[in-house]
């Protein structure tokens, strides 16, 4: 059997708009460790196993949008050391 | 700066003078301002507060402004946005585009404001008579950019 290789990546997470309340944060330092290539959808599941809001707010089919470093990405995008992250709802600007 | 969000309102007339002064190849020019409303899926809106991400946001709005110039025959563009709370009968928003023909400004303005409505991080919170609500996005805004 083969060692598991496992990857830790240190972000900037940015929650905002209605997630910013319905998580009663607006951000923290998050310390990502996988087995996979990081990427945003590595963070959403790590944040989804802390159970009540964010298993809820973050549930498979709920509409939330991603940016990583102030671009608009889709969840299979790369995550890497000192990225940040933002999570939020679509945007209902304009 | 041919993007900004401020809190402060926007003349819309002082800012066409200013993006079409000493352009004598401009031949068209097409505005769009959004306001708030006064209602909103039948329920009175009181009050609108836009919340934004400040450091992506003007680099989006950016993008999509780079973007209409290289599709599109513009020859100079501005989006203002604005933050903040905000009551009905304000201004929100303010695109201008200029071009040597109509159509091409008429285009590039609703390339803008539908790109604008899909991808530039911006939430509206609605105050209503009994209590506060967070607008959904709706599934027409993704249609309306799709077109592109």
């Amino acid at each position: 059997m083969r060692d598991s290789v496992s990857t830790s990546v240190r972000l900037r997470l940015v929650y905002l708009a209605r997630l910013r309340e319905a998580l009663s944060s607006s951000g923290e330092t998050f310390e990502l460790t996988t087995q996979e290539r990081p990427s945003v959808s590595s963070v959403v599941a790590a944040l989804r196993a802390r159970g009540g809001p964010w298993a809820a707010e973050l549930a498979t089919g709920r509409a939330v949008r991603f940016a990583v470093n102030h671009r608009l990405v889709r969840d299979d995008h790369p995550v890497a050391d000192g990225d940040e992250v933002a999570i939020f709802p679509p945007v209902t600007g304009g | 700066m041919p993007v900004r969000v401020q809190t402060e309102d926007f003349d819309a007339g002082a800012e066409i003078a200013r993006l079409r002064a000493g352009d004598r190849g401009v031949g068209a020019i097409a505005t769009f301002i959004g306001t708030v409303r006064d209602q909103h899926d039948d329920a009175p809106v009181t009050a609108l507060t836009l919340e934004h991400y400040p450091g992506m946001t003007e680099a989006a709005l950016q993008e999509i402004v780079d973007e209409a110039r290289r599709r599109f025959d513009v020859r100079n563009a501005l989006v203002v946005h604005r933050v903040g709370a905000l009551a009905p009968g304000d201004q929100i928003v303010l695109v201008v585009v200029s071009s040597a023909h109509r159509g091409m400004a008429f285009d590039a303005c609703a390339f803008v404001m539908d790109l604008l409505k899909t991808r530039a991080p911006f939430w509206k919170k609605e105050r209503l008579p009994d209590g506060e609500r967070w607008v959904e996005a709706r599934a027409s805004d993704d249609e309306a950019a799709a077109r592109w």
